[in-house]
This record gives C-alpha cells, sequence and structure tokens, in this order.
C-alpha cells in the first residue's frame, strides 16, 4: 500500500472506467432523445462481446483479430436499429413506462437467444494480437490492452462531442433532448432519427461489449449488472451529458480500485475491509450524488414535459362491480374446499395473493403518484426481514411480528421517500433503485444478524395455522383487505391530492396542497402495505433470503404492475396472477422459459398497450364501433 | 421426500422447509457448512463434500508448501466467507507462524480484475489461497497471467480442478496450482470407468462434478429406499445414518453424527496440455478424513441433538 500502488490502481481504475462509459453513453444518448429506459441495452453489451467471440474464432484467420472484432458491434447496431423500427416505434405514444417493459421482455428474449446460441460454459476470447503482453510502469506490469481501454474512452467521447456540436445530424439530436415535441413540430422526421440514434447506441454497447472480449469471457449473467452500473452512471453524471457521464464513470472506477488499494484496514479496534465495499460502491456514490445534486453531477431541472395526459382514475365502480369482486373473492376463499388444502394451486394462489398486494402497493404510487419507484423490493425485503428478526432474533410470536414488520418497512420508506421526493421522474426511480441497493447489500453483508447471503430461515407461522388452508385464507383476507384499503385511500383526498400533484405539481402547491408531503405520505403507506406483502412471504416460505431485496424482485413487481395496467388497482392484482402464473406455467414447460416469458409480455404489450386489464376499455370501444356501423349502415 | 438444489441459501431454505413439514432432505449440490451443522437438521442429509471439507484437504497442501506469506482472494459472499474462515483457522493450527498479508473480497461475477491482481502483488505475498470461481476466475487467471502475479508463487485454489471452471480457460489455465476438483478424463477405477461409458453414451459429452454429484444422489436414494424397505420419512432417516453404497468415487457413509456423507473430492495440481487445462498428479480424498473431530461436530450442530 504505497503511492506508487496508488498510481498504477488510479490507471486500473481509468480502464474499467472506459468500459462503464461506453455502455453508459449509448445509454445516455438513447435516452435523451427517444425517453426509453431501455433496459435492453446490458443485453445488447453482452450481446456484442458474443458475437466478437464468434466472429474472431472463425474470421479472425481471413480478415484479422481486429476487424473480425469491429464487426461485432456493427452487427449488435443492426439489430438495434430492427428492433427499434420494429418494437419501439410502435411504442411511442404508449406509457412512458410500458416501453421500459418491452425492453425487459427484449432483455428476457436476448438473454435465452445467446443461451440457445452459445450455450451456458463461459467463452473467453484469444487475446488481443500485438496488445497481448505488458508494459512496465513504476516496476510494475501493466496490460498494453489496459492502455488502449484508457485511450478508447476520451476518443469516443471527442469523436461523440464532434458528432453532437459539427454536424446537422447532432444539431437534431441534441433539439430532440431538449425538446422533441417542438422539434417534430418544426417538420423534422423523428421516426429515423430515433432510429438512427439507437443504433448508434446499440453500436456503442456492441463496441463496448466487443473490445471487452480479450478481458473477460462472455457470459450470460452479465446483461442486468451492467445495464445498472450504467444507469447509475449516466443518472450520476446527469441524464443526456455526455461529459457527465465520463466523469461519472471514472469517478466511480476510481473509488472501486481506491477501495481494492486500501485493503483491510485496521482503525482504532475497527477492521475494516474496504474491498467488500466495492459491492455496492456506485449505488452509495449515486445516492450521495442525487441528494446533493438532484439532477446528477452535471444535469439541469428537466424541461418541463408535454406528455400526454394521464388517464382518467376511473371512478369507484358501480354495484356491480362491488358484486363481481365479493363474488371472486367468495370463490377464492372456497377452492380450498374443492380442490383440497394440499392442493399444489393452494401454494401458488398464496404466492398470488402475496404478490397482488406488492403490486399494488407499487401501483399505488406509480399510476396515480406518477412516481416511478425502481427500488419497491426494499419495502417488500425490509417487511419480510422485520419478521424473520422479530421472529428469531426477539423471538417474538406470529401475531406480534406480522403486525410490527410492516412498520419497519414503513419506517425504511418514510426514510428514504424523504430523500427520494425531493426528485422526480427518472431520477426519483433511480434514487430509489439505489437505496433498494444498499439495503439489499447490508443484508448480503451482516452475516451475523441477517443471516448474509444464506438469509434467515425458521419462519413459520404457528401449527395451528399451517392446518389446512387456513394460512391461505389469513393471505386472502389480509391481501385483500392492504388492496382495497389502498383502493379507498386513493379515492379519499390523499389520493386526489397526490394526482393533482403528478398531473400538476405546480398548480397543486398553488391551489394550497402540500405537494411534497402528500407524495412523502403516500410513498410510506405504499411502504406498509408492500412491508405487508413481505411479512407473509417470509412467513409463506419459511424464511427470506436477500434475493427478495434484488434489483429483479423490484422489476418483476413492476412487470406486473405494467402487465396488468396503471389505471386501476384491479390492474396489478390481474398483472400479478398472470406474471405468477406464467412464472410457474412457462418455467416448468421449457428450458428456454425466458424468451417465451418476454415473447408473450411483448405480445400483450402488443396487443394492450394499456395493460391486460384495459381489456374492458377494448370492449366497450368495440361495441361503441359497431353500434356506430349499424347506425351508419343504410 | 425431497432432494436437489444448488445454491446454498436455497440449500437452507429447503432443510427448514423439510424439517417443518417433517420430510426426508438429501441436499445434493448445497455446499454450505450450515446445512449439516450450525442449521443441520433431523430431516436433512447433504451429499456432497462442504466447503470445510473441500478446503480442510487444501490445508495440508499449503501447509506442506511451508510459505510464510499468504494472500487471500474471494467471492463475498457465504461460501467465500466461510472457506476463507476455514482456510485461515486450519492453516494457522498446522502453521502459526504464518501470516495473512492481504484479503481481498469480490463482487461475486463482477471482480474487477485488474486492481485486485495489482493489489495482490503490491501486498508481496509467497503464495495465494484462491475461491474465486466461474467467470471471476478467468478474468483473475487472465489478468494475472499478463501482470505476472502467479510467477514465483504458489497457489492454492478451491474447485479450480472442476471441469465447468477449467475448461473455458483453454490453454491459459493456470499451471502447477494446487486445486480440488475432477479430473474425469484420468480417473482409472473399474466403477468410474463404468460410470464414465454409460455417461458419454447417454448423453454424447464428458461428465461434470454435478454430473456426477447428480447421479451419486440418486443411487444414494436408491439405497436408502432398499434399506428402508418404505419411502416413510422416520424409516428413511434411520437407513439414511450410517448408510454405506458404492459411488463411481468409490464407497461413501452417510455419517450419523451430522448426516454429511463422505464422498470426497479429487486433489492435483494443473497443468496444460493439448491446450486444455488438466489435473495431474491427483489422488482422491476420502472425505471422511476431512471432518472435525467428533466432539466439534456436536457443538456446531445444536439443533440436531
Amino acid at each position: 500500500m504505497d503511492l506508487s500502488g496508488l498510481l498504477v490502481q488510479l490507471l486500473n481504475g481509468l480502464a474499467s472506467g472506459s468500459t462503464l462509459f461506453l455502455v453508459a453513453v449509448g445509454l445516455s444518448l438513447v435516452f435523451g432523445v427517444t425517453r426509453i429506459v431501455n433496459f435492453a441495452h446490458g443485453s445488447l453489451y453482452v450481446l456484442g462481446l458474443y458475437v466478437a467471440y464468434s466472429s474472431v474464432e472463425h474470421l479472425a484467420g481471413a480478415i484479422g483479430f481486429w476487424l473480425a472484432l469491429l464487426l461485432a458491434p456493427l452487427a449488435v447496431a443492426l439489430l438495434g436499429a430492427a428492433i427499434e423500427i420494429l418494437l419501439l416505434r410502435r411504442l411511442y405514444h404508449a406509457p412512458e413506462l410500458l416501453q421500459l417493459l418491452a425492453t425487459f421482455a427484449l432483455v428476457l428474449i436476448i438473454r435465452d437467444a445467446a443461451l440457445w446460441l452459445w450455450g451456458a460454459q463461459d467463452l473467453l476470447g484469444p487475446r488481443a494480437p500485438g496488445l497481448a503482453g505488458a508494459v512496465q510502469i513504476l516496476g510494475r506490469r501493466f496490460p498494453t490492452y489496459d492502455l488502449l481501454f484508457i485511450a478508447v474512452g476520451p476518443l469516443v467521447l471527442g469523436l461523440l462531442a464532434l458528432l453532437l456540436t459539427r454536424t446537422r445530424w447532432g444539431t437534431l439530436v441534441r433539439a430532440a433532448t431538449q425538446d422533441r415535441e417542438m422539434l417534430g413540430a418544426l417538420g423534422v422526421r423523428q421516426a429515423w432519427l430515433f432510429t438512427a440514434v439507437f443504433a448508434l447506441g446499440a453500436l456503442l454497447a456492441g463496441l463496448a461489449g466487443a473490445l471487452q472480449l480479450p478481458r473477460e469471457p462472455a457470459n450470460l449473467e452479465l446483461d442486468l449488472p451492467m445495464v445498472a452500473s450504467a444507469f447509475v452512471i449516466v443518472v450520476v453524471g446527469g441524464m443526456g451529458w455526455l461529459s457527465g457521464a465520463f466523469i461519472a464513470a471514472l469517478l466511480i472506477a476510481e473509488l472501486k480500485a481506491v477501495c481494492i488499494w486500501l485493503g483491510v484496514v485496521q482503525i482504532g479496534p475497527l477492521s475494516v475491509a474496504f474491498p467488500q465495499l466495492t459491492l455496492v460502491a456506485e449505488f452509495l456514490v449515486m445516492a450521495l450524488v442525487l441528494v446533493w445534486r438532484p439532477w446528477g453531477l452535471m444535469g439541469r431541472a428537466p424541461v418541463m414535459a408535454r406528455g400526454e395526459a394521464p388517464p382518467p382514475w376511473p371512478g369507484r365502480g358501480g354495484r356491480a362491480a362491488t358484486l363481481g369482486r365479493a363474488l371472486l373473492l367468495a370463490v377464492l376463499a372456497l377452492l380450498p374446499l374443492m380442490l383440497g388444502a394440499q392442493s399444489y394451486a393452494l401454494v401458488l394462489l398464496t404466492d398470488i395473493a402475496i404478490a397482488a398486494l406488492f403490486a399494488a402497493s407499487l401501483a399505488a404510487i406509480v399510476g396515480p403518484g406518477g412516481l416511478h419507484s425502481f427500488g419497491h423490493a426494499a419495502y417488500f425485503g425490509l417487511g419480510a426481514y422485520g419478521a424473520a428478526l422479530l421472529t428469531h432474533a426477539a423471538g417474538w410470536p406470529f401475531a406480534a411480528a406480522l403486525g410490527v414488520a410492516p412498520l419497519a418497512a414503513a419506517a425504511g420508506a418514510l426514510i428514504y421517500g424523504w430523500f427520494c421526493m425531493r426528485l422526480s421522474g427518472i431520477y426519483l426511480a433511480m434514487l430509489t433503485l439505489a437505496f433498494a441497493q444498499i439495503t439489499w447489500a447490508v443484508a448480503y453483508q451482516w452475516d451475523g444478524f441477517t443471516g448474509g447471503s444464506n438469509g434467515l430461515t425458521g419462519v413459520w407461522p404457528p401449527g395451528w395455522l399451517q392446518q389446512g388452508a387456513r394460512f391461505y385464507w389469513l393471505v386472502l383476507l389480509l391481501s385483500s383487505l392492504g388492496v382495497f384499503l389502498l383502493r379507498r385511500l386513493l379515492h379519499a383526498p390523499l389520493g386526489w391530492a397526490l394526482r393533482a400533484a403528478r398531473d400538476s405539481a405546480v398548480r397543486a402547491e398553488a391551489a394550497g396542497l402540500p405537494v411534497r408531503r402528500v407524495q412523502w405520505l403516500a410513498f410510506t403507506v405504499a411502504g406498509l402495505a408492500a412491508g405487508l406483502a413481505g411479512a407473509l412471504f417470509a412467513f409463506s416460505k419459511g424464511g427470506v433470503a436477500p434475493d427478495a431485496l434484488s434489483v429483479s424482485s423490484s422489476v418483476d413487481a413492476l412487470v406486473m404492475v405494467l402487465l396488468g395496467g396503471v389505471h386501476a388497482l384491479a390492474g396489478p392484482v390481474v398483472g400479478a396472477a398472470a406474471f405468477t402464473w406464467l412464472h410457474d406455467s412457462v418455467a416448468h414447460a421449457t428450458d428456454y422459459w425466458r424468451a417465451l416469458m418476454g415473447a408473450i409480455v411483448l405480445a400483450l404489450i402488443l396487443l394492450f398497450p394499456q395493460g391486460i386489464s384495459g381489456i374492458g376499455q377494448y370492449g366497450r370501444a368495440f361495441a361503441a364501433f359497431i353500434s356506430r356501423a349499424r347506425r351508419a349502415a343504410p | 421426500m425431497l432432494t436437489g438444489g444448488f445454491l446454498s441459501h436455497l440449500g437452507l431454505a429447503l432443510a427448514d422447509f423439510a424439517q417443518q413439514k417433517k420430510r426426508f432432505y438429501l441436499a445434493s449440490e448445497p455446499l454450505t457448512d450450515k446445512i449439516v451443522w450450525q442449521q443441520g437438521n433431523h430431516y436433512t442429509f447433504r451429499l456432497r463434500p462442504s466447503t470445510y471439507m473441500q478446503v480442510a484437504m487444501l490445508v495440508p497442501e499449503a501447509a506442506k508448501l511451508n510459505k510464510k506469506r499468504w494472500a487471500i482472494v474471494y467471492p463475498n459472499y457465504e461460501y467465500g466467507q466461510s472457506a476463507v474462515a476455514t482456510f485461515k483457522q486450519l492453516l494457522k493450527a498446522a502453521q502459526p507462524q504464518v501470516e495473512f498479508v492481504a484479503e481481498q473480497a469480490t463482487p461475486l461475477g463482477k471482480v474487477d480484475a485488474g486492481s485486485v491482481v495489482q493489489a495482490l502483488q503490491d501486498a508481496k505475498p509467497d503464495a495465494i489461497f484462491n475461491v474465486l470461481f466461474a467467470t471471476d476466475l478467468a478474468k483473475f487467471v487472465r489478468e494475472g497471467n499478463t501482470r505476472g502475479l502467479f510467477e514465483g508463487r504458489k497457489v492454492v485454489s478451491l474447485l479450480t480442478g472442476e471441469p465447468a471452471y477449467l475448461d473455458p480457460l483453454k490453454a491459459e489455465a493456470p499451471t502447477g496450482w494446487i486445486v480440488t476438483g475432477y479430473p474425469w478424463y484420468a480417473i482409472h477405477t473399474p466403477e468410474h470407468d463404468a460410470f464414465l461409458k454409460a455417461y458419454q453414451t447417454r448423453f454424447k459429452d464428458y461428465p461434470r462434478a454435478g454430473s456426477v454429484v447428480g447421479y451419486n444422489a440418486i443411487l444414494s436414494i436408491a439405497a436408502g429406499l432398499k434399506k428402508a424397505g418404505s419411502s416413510d420419512t422416520e424409516k428413511l432417516i434411520a437407513a439414511f445414518t450410517g448408510l454405506t453404497l458404492d459411488t463411481p468415487f468409490g464407497p461413501i457413509t452417510y455419517r450419523a453424527q451430522d448426516h454429511q456423507s463422505t464422498m470426497g473430492a479429487y486433489v492435483g495440481t494443473t497443468a496444460v496440455k493439448d491446450g486444455k487445462g488438466i489435473m495431474v498428479d491427483f489422488r482422491y480424498e476420502d472425505g471422511a478424513k476431512y471432518q472435525p473431530s467428533d466432539s466439534e461436530v456436536k457443538q456446531l450442530r445444536p439443533a440436531a441433538q
């Protein structure tokens, strides 16, 4: 641990910063212009790596290593263009979050396509000819290839800056980033601009992946971690700011390098293992930056979006709707008597009921509140861990643990919410994600308290409750009560205030509504409901592991909400049922269940852009069309 | 009855489920020590040699090297942490003057190989204990080769000899590392030959370590069912306690004191032959030899008393 060691570590940081930058900058460009949060960007990076592996393997003999390597980004760019034309173009007028769902379906499909084409084993590419060795720097061997990497980052940044400032196309891109409606109104054809930008973003992701070939094996698991890191960088830098992304990438990479350089340090009586911090370094940085500068290091407050007006929240439904719901509940409650208490269907229905409450709690803030949380699993997980810890460490009885655990989640939401509610849009989403990741990391690391990566087991409801279908009935009761109360709340003044704040924060403020406090309160209530779902989850599975807090748990909730439609609380309930059931049945049916799941999700999006529960609206529209057609007929 | 499981946390959850629902559970792949010790229970048995056992097989080799300064690198989760804790404890016992000069815990699947390799190098260790596997291992090896980390240093490495982790490295597989693994290509015993031939005929592929584990799990269940004469939970548990059977690796026994099988692993040295990593000079280490004393096990396994 000396100074020259630190200097070389900083060089290492520069090299890894370059990769992060290349991925992040493409994401930033795509978001800036199309406003699409492209989850599949990490998958394009992975594809770049796999395609480069194959093309180098088969073509390097004929056309040389470098040409073969660079074919990969071109292929990925073509794929990107195809994705934009065939899929995303149909969705620009769909609700923003639905586009996100579509890109998530792409993640699933690309993952399985890669599995099918290249297999599950890691594929380590060859070293780069000419740059395979190392040079001496400060008495250490430094890989020559990393020097190339250090140069590539600034080079790409410079080229992009030239492209954006010195060409007409670049001017259009910048204009679209600032105000795409205005650009459209001025007569610029946006379709091809969007296609080109998306292809460029894909090219950069593919390039980052291909360049990684000599350093890291191609591997299917890279996609979501990579896109999460890229998002962090984009947001820390400021959305749409290329130089911001560059600075953020370097900042985070250097921070990790310094943590590794520090190693295990004795500070007083405490021995601090700094390398362990690399697990969450980027999310810690993001949380700090967003608390300090809400729009990232370089960013500015976004121009007010002239989005389409959000659809009105439907009325509370008539007596028929209430009757229908009561009937459904009655059928669900009677099912165990028909199927028998040992039926697998009951396990699945318990899962669905818990998922429905979890999804509804997210939908309550996403729909009426416009508060897009990417980290809702934090509150689900806090509830689950709360229940497990109260049972385990404190030895509380079941009822007390189940009653108090959601309060732990609410407390978490109260604290995190205070920071998150100062932001809006994608920044809010990313800060919620950062807090969720930090919570996950704490649970993952704190072996003595949370059981570390193994989690906690032995959390079961008391014996009398496990008999027959009793636990299922309890879950059904509490979940439907939770959904019902959320619904009541959203039709109460708080709900109206929340919608007012979403539709126009300025006007709501002027009308005397304490906008931030309303949102904060709603966020906390949603956290409470998610916590209840989490506590039920812990008791139904007999324990909890950090998975419950992970990004994929948050994404699952989001997918359920979007699948069902955000325009009524029935949406997430339908979405949760469809998602859980699909997950269960599709996963048993095929090895490629992700792709099938992704395809089903895409089909649902294209058929029902308002979510599955929007099917009713179609029915009414169709009926109106028919009756009009009849009237028009001679 | 239940069997299977791969990740440790799922294995533990299944073990707990088995206890709660009073079902027999044979954990096949999960490695964590806790499944038979801290969280071990009456209903759960485990086949694969645990983290403790595999580390314990490597420690005598590590002690033989007689190196003073050790650096350690491991994935930052329970498997890595407990492997490192066991390694430090056992090596210190075998060689009291040993020093651990650097410790790098890396996020699973996301190792910053360049920085980690340099940090290990800067600590100037005489030898390295590695717990990284899969993608992390490939990045670590390539970066270590480029930067000369392994020159003049001995490396002791957990699981690296398993085909799933050694094969992706191809010609760049490390040489001279002391590893645990499964050299299917060079085991010549009648039991293994029969298994290998049958496997290759059926699947047109070579077996991985997991293939043997899966096969042995089913063999165990068959033997247990035969001995019990019924699938009744308590009868199965009684049958599995002390059950001995023949496997492609040789005879194994399910220990009565902690329900761990004595299935072992191969310990050897890595080498490269025909552009592929292999294990040479290996021998089979019977899992029965690498266990803490019965009184320690008794202390480690409170729940099952």
